[in-house]
């Protein structure tokens, strides 16, 4: 599953993103293989996501979020 | 004299850099560019212990060397070039203490390039309420540097950092990572190419576009040459960078920084549930709207009404002391009431920009980014484009420069083109003044018409922005990829000092910008108001007691005649009356037609104007808005502003392009003519337009 299907409060394991469709920025930022990540809230019409990455709290938007893949870890 | 130290101030934006940096430097700081971009260049000094001096400069917020913006570049241009005056013999990296790992980042790649490196951990005042506890000498020993544990809210360890600067020889160089080990079969090919040179500086130069200053990229400038690998793996080999990175920051971590996560309390999430929920989020970002404008229109009357009889009797006082001529009467017609007009706009603009201080101190700026971001993209524009907007409500210039962290660049590109639609500090003083001679007193809601005009004008100016946006966004054929990228920083309690040193700045910077263009231009005016060509002008006093003979008038009366015949043929009246048939159908007449022309260099020119061209010849002491109130329509002898031509005049404004230093800002960023020159035309055409269909409708 990617980024883009995790629900509120869902927690996860980055397991690959594809670098030619992720800014450098966003992997400087945290988002990368075998971080954590946590989907905190979603802005009105679903759209941005608003995450925890490795304890970094940012923003993208669902279409990047589609090239992240992760694993989910909880089963809430 | 001893030796000055340079000292660069590095970090993350949101780290509280700049804090560091006042609280360093305090008044001793000034804000310039860099030559030749419009990037602010913060620098001050600081005095250290033993009599040493330290020159500090702010560097911009960053969040690694990896340039992605032209703010970024700044910083890797700096510290890559050795000969440059300002490279600095010492890096402060600031990093947040509960971002600490996120914030290491850029320190390990400063370290690397060997310049010595002090790493600030500020903000310790909410470690306890976070839950976190570091170990200080397990972390400098991990990370092999000098740690200042500071918090600039509670003005602590700063003595402590003043110390490390002092002492930054003994400050270790050695590299956090050895760059081979990202590719080794690479990096030995590229040490082969370039025996003399470090790697990593390599590396940097290799993977981005940066223009580096001539000598010492004279060296190394054929590596960015050396492509033996596609931009593809050069991007794998990024990232396979960056994990090695967090890898050796994750190591130091383990060791020195615990965090209990049961006695960290967090505010944080039960604040964004409301200030992003689907409703309470945009009414609450709408009252802080309604406040700001309530409180720029109410509380800043008293300061202005002040400001405004101090120089009406300011001038009356220069007449009656310095003995009358040419150099008098410049003084008292022309600079007094031309600086007056400008210096009354203080209390606002102060109002305005501490408002926009506050809101991106406390970290709420970013969630209007993130609750915006959906909506504004139908509009062929981001989230971030929300920053610009409301920012362009002080100025354009900084807004349009704020544009630089749009990752797209259609995104960008409409955002710029459409930001001086927004109302900003210039068109304040114009909307003023009309709206307090032309819009009744009295209250609506507790909220006085006159606020509500005011903020009908914002509300326009916002709406003209994004119409065009989503106009642009169907007309312009841009393929670009659309990233969007937001930190969402942790909310905070502004900084006072902070907070007070931004208005201060800001204000400074817009009275004496502003001020210089309006002062040359009132002198201007005066000369052409004062001077005139040709028999009407000269014999103007003959003329009008011929003419008035027979009708017993008053001295003063007839001096009162006089004084507008002179000015009706001066040189300004005989320009201002050849463009009179443009602008008779908006309502105006040729004085306001002088004023507007002259503010095509600055929209707040305007009313300086207007003070000039007003109290040329007239002799009692009288405010601007007096004045203004006694003009009658030549035509239709009604007073000149009235609610037709007032209407009129503030749509004028709101639509119409007239900043020459927005269009140079636009050229520079957007690197062509086209838009600046697109900008003008279409704007003012949309503002005749529209002034004259309200003119005509409200007559």
């Amino acid at each position: 599953m990617t980024l883009a299907d995790l629900k509120r409060g869902q927690q996860g394991i980055i397991k690959d993103v594809s670098s030619k469709d992720i800014p450098l920025k966003l992997l400087e930022m945290g988002c990368l293989p075998g971080n954590s990540v946590q989907l905190l809230h979603l802005a009105p019409f679903s759209d941005p996501m608003y995450l925890n990455v490795n304890g970094t709290h940012l923003a993208i938007r669902k279409e990047t979020a589609h090239h992240i893949l992760i694993e989910t870890t909880d089963n809430e | 004299m001893s030796k000055q130290i340079n000292v660069a101030l590095i970090g993350n934006p949101n780290t509280g850099k700049t804090s560091v940096f006042n609280a360093l430097t305090g008044l001793n700081q000034k804000v310039g560019n860099y030559p030749g971009i419009t990037v602010e260049k913060k620098e001050g000094v600081c005095k250290l212990p033993r009599g040493v001096k330290a020159h500090i400069i702010d560097l911009p917020g960053t969040y690694s060397l990896n340039a992605s913006s032209l703010d970024e570049s700044v910083v890797i241009e700096l510290l890559l070039n050795k000969n440059d005056k300002d490279y600095p013999d010492v890096a402060v990296v600031i990093t947040d203490v509960e971002n600490l790992k996120r914030n290491l980042l850029i320190y390990t790649q400063i370290k690397d390039l060997e310049i010595p490196t002090i790493l600030v951990i500020n903000m310790s005042d909410r470690m306890a309420y976070k839950g976190i506890s570091l170990d200080i000498e397990k972390l400098e020993k991990q990370l092999d540097t000098k740690i200042a544990l500071i918090s600039t809210r509670k003005g602590k360890g700063i003595d402590n950092l003043k110390d490390l600067i002092s002492n930054y020889k003994t400050l270790s160089i050695e590299p956090c990572l050895n760059t081979q080990d990202i590719d080794t079969a690479y990096f030995e090919g590229l040490k082969k190419a370039f025996p003399n040179q470090s790697l990593y500086k390599l590396w940097l130069v290799i993977t981005q576009d940066v223009n580096f200053g001539k000598i010492d990229r004279n060296s190394i400038k054929d590596a960015s040459d050396f492509k033996t690998k596609s931009n593809v793996d050069l991007k794998r080999l990024q990232q396979k960078e960056t994990i090695k990175r967090y890898q050796y920051i994750n190591n130091a971590l383990k060791e020195g920084q615990t965090i209990d996560l049961n006695s960290a309390k967090d505010l944080r999430i039960k604040m964004d549930r409301i200030l992003t929920h689907k409703v309470w989020g945009y009414l609450i970002f709408f009252l802080i709207l309604l406040t700001i404008f309530q409180a720029i229109y109410d509380w800043a009357e008293v300061p202005m009404d002040f400001i405004d009889s101090t120089f009406a009797s300011l001038s009356e006082w220069t007449k009656n002391v310095l003995p009358s001529g040419a150099f008098t009467s410049l003084l008292a017609e022309g600079v007094i009431p031309g600086l007056g007009g400008i210096v009354i706009f203080i209390p606002q603009i102060a109002f305005l920009f501490l408002f926009i201080a506050v809101l991106e101190e406390s970290g709420y700026m970013s969630r209007v980014v993130f609750l915006m971001d959906r909506i504004m993209r139908r509009f062929g524009l981001s989230g971030k484009s929300v920053v610009p907007l409301i920012s362009g409500t002080a100025c354009a210039i900084p807004a349009i420069m704020a544009t630089r962290n749009i990752e797209s660049w259609k995104e960008r590109l409409i955002t710029i083109l459409v930001t001086p639609f927004t109302t900003c500090s210039a068109r304040l003083p114009v909307y003023l003044i009309i709206i307090s001679l032309v819009i009744p007193e009295g209250r609506f809601l507790g909220l006085s018409y006159q606020a509500l005009t005011l903020m009908l004008l914002y509300l326009i100016g916002f709406g003209a922005a994004v119409g065009s946006a989503w106009i642009l966004n169907k007309i312009l054929n841009i393929k670009s990829k659309t990233f969007f990228v937001v930190e969402m920083p942790n909310y905070k309690l502004p900084l006072f000092k902070n907070v007070a040193l931004t208005v201060i700045e800001k204000t400074k910077s817009f009275i004496f910008g502003a001020g210089k263009i309006i002062l040359a231009i009132s002198i201007v005016l005066w000369f052409l108001a004062s001077y005139g060509p040709g028999e009407q002008f000269n014999n103007a006093e003959e003329i009008i007691t011929e003419q008035y003979a027979s009708e017993n008038l008053s001295q003063d009366e007839l001096n009162q005649k006089i004084a507008s015949h002179k000015l009706e043929y001066s040189f300004i009246g005989i320009t201002g009356r050849a463009i009179e048939p443009a602008i008779r159908p908006l309502g105006y007449d040729w004085k306001i037609g002088i004023a507007i022309v002259s503010s095509f260099a600055a929209r707040e020119v305007f009313v300086g104007t207007l003070a000039t061209i007003y109290s040329v010849g007239s002799d009692e002491e009288a405010t601007i808005k007096n004045r203004m109130a006694k003009e009658i329509n030549p035509v239709l002898g009604t007073p000149l502003f009235n609610l037709a031509s007032g209407i009129s005049l503030l749509l004028f404004y709101a639509f119409a392009m007239q900043c020459m230093s927005t269009l140079a800002i636009v050229k520079r960023e957007t690197n062509s003519w086209k838009w600046p020159i697109l900008q003008l035309t279409i704007m003012t055409a949309i503002a005749y337009i529209v002034a004259l269909i309200a003119y005509q409708f409200l007559k």
